[in-house]
């Protein structure tokens, strides 16, 4: 079956067809085709390289996204373009069975699955300084044991900042600290705001709940609503959050406020007892946006306590760990669909691009070392 | 697919084709092998279309995966019909090489697809609940590899595609031998043949 084996049998009397031909061969019929395959050829082409983004400079893709990160941050081999900074946690979920009304995901059946977590700070550098007001990530992978995976990348902001990806690319840019002052440019922000009402609106909830102490205390926010479909088929707009039970309690304000302490005091809290948080379902009403992830829901609307998300230990991050998941807010079971917000779907096609960018890079150790902190 | 495979014994005539499953196959193929690179290379530059074409490339990955399987035995069992006069030997290497790349491709690609997801710890959501299980391990460097040869079978896909096509329409435009004929599913006239003298 080789060609080449074939060559000399071709030589001495080759097997073939003699074609017939279509119309008399003419220089005109000959330009005519060749102006024809030159034009069809140019379409495939063309068209192609249209659809993979590089003849249009201007379009926002998710690559020109990840690429803002790195100019605002800097590139960091082998980190996440955003939330760079993090730490690995196992847990579990028990789940009331209180959920199932609303979602047929097995997540929400009476029972409990294996939780992979990470603690996180907002922001490109992966060995920033902690500060109290730095938006604090957890993200989550659900494992049910039949297989069906819910990720979920929340922070501790009740609402989101921006309702638009276009809003929150400008404001990436906007924010970027100047190399002088370390603060962002005070002009170029209020011309940011100006064009943005809704995030001027975001920022006065979000001044509202101030941050809490540490990891352990705070609440986890979800931001963009999912609709949920239970086993009987009806379908309802969902936010979600994660509670902690023990708020306010006997988390002591950082006895030293050293680079790494929101991390530092969280490893300790977790090498003496487990921490709880409650998974609150919210559902929304016809009329609710699930569309702005800067807009909150009345709080009168109904909410379901679907469970106790238990993190037991955290580890520093490497290979096989929470370091390498990608925590895709669009990883969702059966029963769980994304709103029209368009906030998931650039979030979603960001994070692959991080996902790989970062997975393609050579590693370093994190700056947060469980070991270096319990020893 | 360029018609590359060995040449019977007999001379045939020009209006030999592919036999009819190998035809049918070629067509149905062509429509979502060529949906599958588009859908591919918009994706990676969507923001807002992403999750849907993603949703559409994991199971039409899938169909690719066992269509190509089907055409694989097919054409372990049948041989092609002879190639045309008008092909020069260089160009018919060319043209069977070429279909055994075509061939690697399509099975390669959509297996890299699924293995890239799996190393991920991606679950392989074709749909609704309907999943199919992990064929890599778990782990980042190899999900890397893994990624970048998808794109790159991707890319090699797409250029012997185009050069398939190309070297196709310039027979049945420029040369007008009727190449096409041989993978028609449509009728095609019988037409008297031409002395050779008129390709001068």
């Amino acid at each position: 079956m080789e060609p080449g084996d074939r060559g000399g049998e071709q030589d001495d009397k080759p097997a073939e067809a003699t074609p017939t031909r279509l119309g008399p061969l003419s220089r005109r019929s000959a330009l005519l085709g060749m102006g024809a395959v030159a034009g069809i050829a140019a379409v495939d082409v063309g068209g192609f390289a249209y659809a993979g983004g590089w003849l249009r400079p201007g379009a926002l893709t998710p690559p020109r996204f990840a690429d803002r990160f790195e100019h605002v941050y800097g590139r960091h081999d082998g980190f996440r373009r955003n939330h760079a900074k993090g730490l690995s946690a196992t847990g579990s979920f028990a789940s009331t069975g209180a959920g199932a009304a609303i979602c047929r995901a097995t997540v929400f059946q009476r029972g409990s699955v294996t939780v992979i977590g990470r603690f996180s700070l907002s922001g490109g550098l992966p060995d920033q300084a902690d500060k109290p007001d730095a938006v604090r990530g957890l993200g989550l992978l659900f494992q049910a044991s039949n297989g069906q995976q819910w990720r979920t990348a929340m922070i501790n902001i009740p609402v989101f900042a921006d309702s638009t990806p276009q809003g929150f690319y400008e404001r990436l840019l906007a924010s970027k600290p100047l190399p002088d002052t370390g603060k962002p440019d005070p002009q170029k922000m209020a011309a940011f705001l100006d064009r943005h009402p809704e995030t001027v609106a975001a920022m006065k909830i979000i001044k509202q709940s101030p941050p809490s102490a540490g990891f352990a205390d705070s609440t986890f926010y979800g931001l963009n609503a999912f609709h949920f479909t239970n086993s009987a088929g009806a379908t309802v707009p969902v936010r979600w959050s994660v509670v902690p039970q023990e708020a306010g309690g006997p988390n002591a304000p950082a006895s030293s406020i050293g680079k790494d302490y929101l991390f530092d005091d969280l490893i300790r809290t977790l090498a003496q007892r487990r921490l709880n948080w409650r998974l609150v379902l919210t559902i929304g009403e016809p009329g609710d946006p699930t569309n702005d992830a800067t807009k909150p829901w009345p709080q009168s609307r109904r909410s379901i306590d679907a469970g106790t998300m238990t993190i037991t230990a955290v580890q520093t991050e490497e290979a096989g760990n929470a370091r390498d998941i990608n925590f895709d807010p669009l990883v969702l079971p059966d029963g769980i669909t994304a709103s029209d917000d368009p906030l998931l779907a650039a979030r979603s096609a960001v994070y692959a691009r991080s996902f790989t960018r970062r997975a393609e890079e050579p590693k370093s150790a994190s700056e947060v070392n469980v070991g270096q902190v319990t020893s | 697919m360029i018609d590359g495979a060995g040449p019977t014994a007999e001379t045939t005539t020009a209006a030999a084709r592919f036999t009819l499953p190998s035809r049918l196959l070629h067509w149905t193929m062509a429509p979502m092998v060529i949906a599958q690179l588009l859908i591919g290379v918009t994706m990676i530059a969507a923001l807002s279309y992403y999750p849907l074409l993603l949703a559409i490339h994991r199971p039409l990955g899938v169909a690719i995966l066992a269509f190509a399987v089907v055409r694989l035995a097919n054409r372990l069992t049948h041989r092609p019909p002879p190639f045309l006069a008008t092909m020069s030997r260089a160009e018919r290497r060319i043209a069977t090489w070429s279909e055994y790349l075509l061939y690697a491709l399509l099975l390669v690609q959509p297996l890299t697809g699924w293995a890239m997801l799996s190393a991920a710890r991606f679950p392989i959501t074709l749909w609704g609940p309907i999943r199919l299980p992990g064929i890599a391990p778990y782990d980042i460097d190899i999900y890397a590899v893994l990624r970048q040869c998808h794109s790159v079978f991707a890319f090699l896909l797409f250029a012997t595609f185009t050069a398939h096509m190309c070297a196709v329409l310039f027979h049945t435009l420029v040369l007008r031998d009727r190449l096409i004929d041989r993978m028609a599913v449509w009728p095609s006239k019988p037409a008297s043949p031409e002395p050779d003298a008129t390709e001068a």
